[in-house]
């Protein structure tokens, strides 16, 4: 039978080990897994790879996780913001690498490595410092940069329910980058408010099939916010 | 001269959004636009986070963390709204299927480069979000700003000085003294604020400007 429901955070993230690239999803708080991330914060892996769109806000979540110095590089689009103070000292003590990436050419990237593209051209960038040193291309009439897809270890994402399957249905824009992260990633983990008996979702809904889906744990409304 | 205050210059912009357009807000100033939109106007609103049809800000006590805009903020769907993913949402800004977009900016050169994402300073930590995606996308690509910077500047220039966010890719410049719109040939003023002459805005601006003969 399967089975891939897992009884905590902690046991669904075990066996990551130091080095890993972990993608994790949410813009912002909408769709942070973070019981996961509290959970990846206790596990104690170090020198990680990390991808998501901002690089944490206030103290909590991926922010606490950078404070505790187990980032070694970051890929995201928006790094700065008013609460990334975390983020921000260890970018000026340069004690962090980052992949400053245009948000959408990073969603293609983990779209590209969860569909097995090679490589893709877009017209995003072009001509801007964030294209230096890439390969170009002119298609028609316009000029593209060449991008490489993204792949990752884990996935650690949040979703609304899941079946035993691991099939998946988000809520609002918590969606955001969970289902493309959820297909990129070696080892999916989901963080769902509930689960439900096989059957439970309506087939026509299911957002991410469970073929993308490795590890699913439930996480009471209460704590799937950050502490 | 009146210059436009910031929701004079958002009610302006908000002016020319047609019925039925698909229009993205950018964070920060642009985001205004939407309190603005003409009313019987239907015109969907899509935030880059993974929504269409955006609606207004919720009441105080109604925020639901799940619901948020590009910038954040909580807002509220309207009937008819759709959530989807990040990439089908990028999808849909690169694919060109957004009428306009609505970005803010440090500069605009004359040939219609934009740079909005990075002052430059080696000590600046970059963010560029989903800018560059826009500036390339959307159909057309409205710019909103302040005509001079606070040290009265013009941020009109021949070749912008700060890094770019995307190369000949504005359409048209709202700003606090004048509708501009970036032709192949120059920049074409469309309307001044009242009590501006053109030789006025001409002098401010630096960069050659041309006057339409409807012009006020």
């Amino acid at each position: 039978m399967i089975d891939k429901f897992f009884p905590s955070a902690e046991a669904a993230l075990a066996d990551i080990a130091d080095g890993a690239t972990i993608m994790i999803g949410g813009f912002g708080n909408a769709g942070m897994p973070a019981a996961l991330i509290d959970a990846l914060i206790a596990q104690g892996a170090r020198e990680l790879t990390i991808v998501n769109n901002n690089a944490g806000n206030a103290d909590t979540g991926l922010a606490a996780l950078l404070k505790a110095k187990r980032v070694r590089k970051i890929l995201c689009s928006f790094p700065r913001q008013a609460d990334s103070w975390h983020f921000d000292a260890l970018y000026r003590g340069g004690e962090i690498e980052l992949e400053l990436v245009p948000q959408g050419t990073l969603a293609e990237r983990i779209r590209a490595a969860g569909a097995g593209i090679g490589a893709f051209y877009t017209p995003t960038a072009f001509g801007t410092r964030l294209a230096e040193g890439k390969e170009t291309r002119r298609i028609g009439e316009r000029d593209y940069v060449l991008e490489y897809p993204i792949h990752a270890d884990y996935a650690l994402i949040k979703a609304d329910r899941a079946d035993r399957w691991g099939n998946l249905v988000y809520r609002k824009t918590a969606r955001n980058f969970g289902p493309i992260m959820a297909s990129a990633a070696k080892c999916t983990v989901a963080q769902v408010r509930e689960t439900v008996e096989l059957g439970g979702l309506d087939p026509e809904a299911v957002v991410t099939p469970g073929i993308f889906v490795k590890r699913v744990v439930r996480v009471a409304a209460s704590l799937q916010k950050a502490a | 001269m009146k210059k436009l205050d910031r929701t004079q210059l958002a009610a302006r912009v908000a002016r020319d959004i047609p019925e039925g357009a698909y229009v993205n807000l950018g964070i920060g100033l642009p985001t205004l636009v939407a309190d603005h939109l003409p009313k019987g106007r239907e015109i969907i609103l899509h935030s880059e986070n993974g929504v269409l049809g955006v609606g207004p800000r919720p009441a105080p006590g109604e925020e639901d963390e799940d619901l948020i805009n590009a910038g954040k903020e909580p807002v509220t769907l309207l009937a008819g709204g759709a959530y989807f993913h990040h990439a089908d949402s990028f999808g849909m800004i690169r694919g060109r299927h957004l009428d306009f977009c609505v970005l803010g900016a440090f500069q605009v050169s004359i040939a219609g480069d934009l740079a909005n994402w990075h002052t430059g300073g080696s000590d600046a930590i970059p963010a560029v979000g989903g800018a560059m995606d826009l500036a390339v996308g959307a159909k057309k690509v409205l710019v909103m700003m302040e005509h001079l910077t606070k040290k009265g500047e013009s941020k009109l220039v021949e070749r912008c000085t700060y890094p770019l966010t995307g190369a000949r890719c504005v359409n048209r410049i709202y700003t606090d003294l004048a509708v501009i719109d970036v032709k192949p040939d120059g920049l074409h003023v469309l309307e001044m604020v009242e009590g501006l002459a053109f030789d006025e805005l001409q002098r401010l601006t630096r960069v050659p400007l041309k006057r339409l003969a409807t012009a006020a």
